[in-house]
């Protein structure tokens, strides 16, 4: 590019107009100046607090006055492998993240295939309507709405027991939890797996057709492989939004539904022990940029 | 800068914790800002006053009356916790505050961090009608000098469904009878560790434990324990005081330790409980405001304070939030604002009632005697994680 431009005429008069000129003949330039500020938002914001992120879960804290104290030490790192009650909080919240990735994927994928494929456009868009919905009531009010449906006296021990059944007495457990992640982040799955799903070719499924297969051998060589990107984009929100959540561990979880989250959360605003907190944080960092990874090499990137 | 200044502070703290340590012989700590004289007098009011409080503590009902009388503009800044609190008053450099509403769990931090400076209790008209203990409370008087005002207090008590239990609990042992399991419930902060250390100390005399909050090694891991085998009955840790509201009403939790506020929710809402504080006694909670050690309008501090002391205002605040006022006093306004609402609060109570209450302070190193064997703070917390699971 560079070479071709120096090759053109220069314009005529290029001095009244010095900068445009300057730009055209050197493309990169502009390009340089229009990302500039992107760039630096991105580099300070994002990537130095990573970086402080980092070099604060190397220091520590006075025990008394919570203050401080940067002394280089690996102490917090130490604790988090070798106090056991670190590596359950971690292993129960990569988990239950899995869980619900898994639950959603399953309960999405029928539903993006209904919508793509069979709804008729005024379905659709209802359809639509009906999954975006939720996501127009606070986070909040979806959680307690939940808890009404599950505590001892709530609807869904109402329902059992008006048909005979005992009472399922799953409020404040780690399966309420499964529950209300797993509707809560639905939406973030059903729209990439509709997006990936809307775009798989007619065409490859009417070869498919042709040559003999049937419905669930094309689904399962053809539509499924197509749509898997859509569906691992999905993933990615609904195991990191897992992942980071420590609010619906502390509203529906019970005894032992600790997340990682709780433990920042308790080290900042109780604690104030920042430090290990940043320790702390620095493990789901981890986990998703092994996610992330393996997600780019399923091609989730390009269904985004 | 703000690196600088933190390093700088903990260099000072080190010195000074140092210099005293290899003078006096004993590990006594002695506040940085012990030495600082308080004001003799109140002047006039600076015409602006910055607080840092919990909310509701500075309403506009009683805010408002006070603008008006002293010229002194009030600004308020609500922190959630004791914890926010302490950040707030130790994040850039102090100077912005005048003062805040801290708990005995904050107390000694805001003291021994150099964050507050000692106050004159003579300034304050009604200090001689406090309840005797609140006028020194270990949590904020330290070798005689006040670092704060006694403002509020409440005890933590055992709340429990009177259907379930038809003869009220006597002991704190029923929250750990493995008959309760699936129906207790307890408060979702460390300083709970301390309910269970009360108990051992009666129910485990063997232990040794005196006080509540100074634990050694192994009085702490006996407690601990105590807690780890409770995680099997507790169907949730409360995590504020309308979670615990919610699962009472509901079923959920028929018996767990409470603030009255929750006690005079549920029962306004027709709920079928009662509270109690049992023969081992309670933990509570007692509110100071403490003045920062750069407070920009001492005077309006002093005026607030003052303000805050009166029977009127510490009646209207025990009412608005639910807890006791520490002046004797207020018991008649509380009265005259809301019939039967002192007996309600154990305003009316004895000293050898307040007595009974254990309440929260900082956990540190230095125990009583003297000695370095206490578990600190910082301990508690990470115990508190491991407890939760």
């Amino acid at each position: 590019m560079a070479v071709e431009a120096v090759r053109r005429p220069r314009p005529k008069g290029g001095g009244a107009v010095p900068f445009a000129a300057l730009f055209w003949r050197l493309p990169w330039l502009r390009s340089l100046l229009l990302l500039t500020p992107p760039l630096a938002w991105f580099v300070v914001i994002y990537f130095a607090s990573l970086v402080l992120l980092l070099i604060t879960a190397f220091w520590t804290t006075d025990p008394f006055t919570t203050q401080v104290v940067q002394v280089w030490n690996t102490n917090n790192f130490e604790r988090i492998v070798n106090e056991p009650v670190y590596r359950d909080i971690v292993g129960r919240t990569v988990l239950l993240a899995a869980l619900v990735t898994l639950t959603d994927a399953v309960l999405a994928f029928p539903f993006a295939y209904y919508m793509a494929r069979v709804a008729s456009r005024r379905v659709q868009t209802l359809l639509f309507a009906a999954v975006l919905l939720p996501l127009w009531a606070s986070y909040l009010a979806r959680v307690y709405a939940w808890i009404l449906i599950l505590n001892h006296s709530g609807l869904l021990n109402w329902s059992l027991q008006s048909i005979g059944l005992p009472p399922a007495n799953i409020g404040y457990t780690n399966i309420a939890m499964w529950v209300v992640f797993s509707y809560i982040w639905l939406p973030f799955m059903i729209i990439p797996t509709y997006a990936a799903l809307e775009r798989v070719p007619e065409s490859l499924i009417e070869a498919s057709a042709d040559l003999g297969a049937r419905r669930w051998r094309t689904i399962r060589d053809i539509v499924l492989p197509l749509a898997l990107p859509g569906v691992v984009a999905g993933s990615i929100f609904t195991f990191s939004l897992t992942l980071g959540d420590y609010i619906t561990p502390v509203l529906v979880g019970g005894a032992g539904s600790t997340f990682i989250g709780n433990v920042v959360f308790s080290n900042i605003g109780i604690a104030n022990n920042i430090p290990f907190a940043a320790a702390l944080s620095t493990i789901p960092v981890a986990i998703m940029a092994v996610y992330l990874f393996i997600a780019q090499r399923l091609g989730a990137f390009e269904a985004l | 800068m703000k690196f600088g200044a933190v390093v700088a502070v903990a260099v000072l703290l080190a010195t000074a914790c140092g210099s005293t340590n290899t003078t006096t012989g004993t590990k006594h700590r002695v506040p940085p800002t012990a030495n600082m004289k308080p004001l003799d007098k109140v002047g006039a009011g600076e015409g602006a006053l910055n607080l840092i409080a919990w909310e509701g503590y500075v309403d506009d009902s009683w805010k408002k009356p006070f603008q008006d009388a002293t010229g002194c503009q009030v600004h308020a800044q609500y922190a959630g916790s004791s914890d926010e609190m302490v950040s707030l008053m130790q994040n850039g450099g102090g100077g912005q505050w005048d003062m805040v509403s801290a708990s005995g769990d904050a107390d000694l931090r805001l003291i021994y961090g150099g964050d507050v400076k000692p106050m004159n209790d003579k300034l304050i008209p009604d200090f001689g009608s406090f309840q005797t203990y609140f006028k020194n409370p270990g949590y904020n008087t330290i070798d005689g000098i006040h670092y704060g005002i006694s403002l509020q207090w409440g005890p933590n008590v055992l709340l429990y469904n009177t259907n379930k239990f038809k003869i009220a609990p006597t002991s704190w042992s029923a929250v750990y009878d493995p008959a309760n399991k699936g129906v207790v419930t307890a408060y979702d902060y460390p300083i709970t560790i301390a309910d269970a250390a009360l108990y051992l100390s009666k129910s485990q005399p063997s232990l040794g434990i005196k006080d509540p909050y100074e634990l050694t090694k192994k009085q702490f891991d006996a407690t601990v324990a105590l807690l780890m085998t409770q995680r099997q009955l507790i169907k949730k840790y409360w995590p504020s005081a309308s979670e615990e509201i919610s699962m009472f009403q509901n079923g959920d939790a028929f018996i767990g330790a409470a603030w009255p506020y929750q006690t005079i929710q549920l029962k306004a809402a027709g709920a079928p409980v009662a509270d109690t504080i049992p023969s081992e006694g309670a933990t509570g909670w007692g509110d100071t405001w403490m003045l920062a050690t750069k407070a920009p309008h001492p005077n309006c501090a002093y005026l607030w304070t003052q303000y805050v002391s009166t029977p009127k205002i510490q009646a209207e605040q025990a009412l608005f939030f639910g807890e006791t006022p520490v002046n004797s006093k207020a018991c008649a306004e509380m009265e005259a604002q809301s019939a039967g609402s002192c007996a309600q609060y154990h305003a009316n109570e004895p000293g050898t009632y307040i007595d009974t209450i254990h309440f929260w302070k900082t956990p540190e190193t230095t125990c009583a005697d003297g000695s370095e064997n206490c578990i600190p703070y910082d301990q508690w917390v990470s115990a508190w994680t491991t407890i939760k699971g």
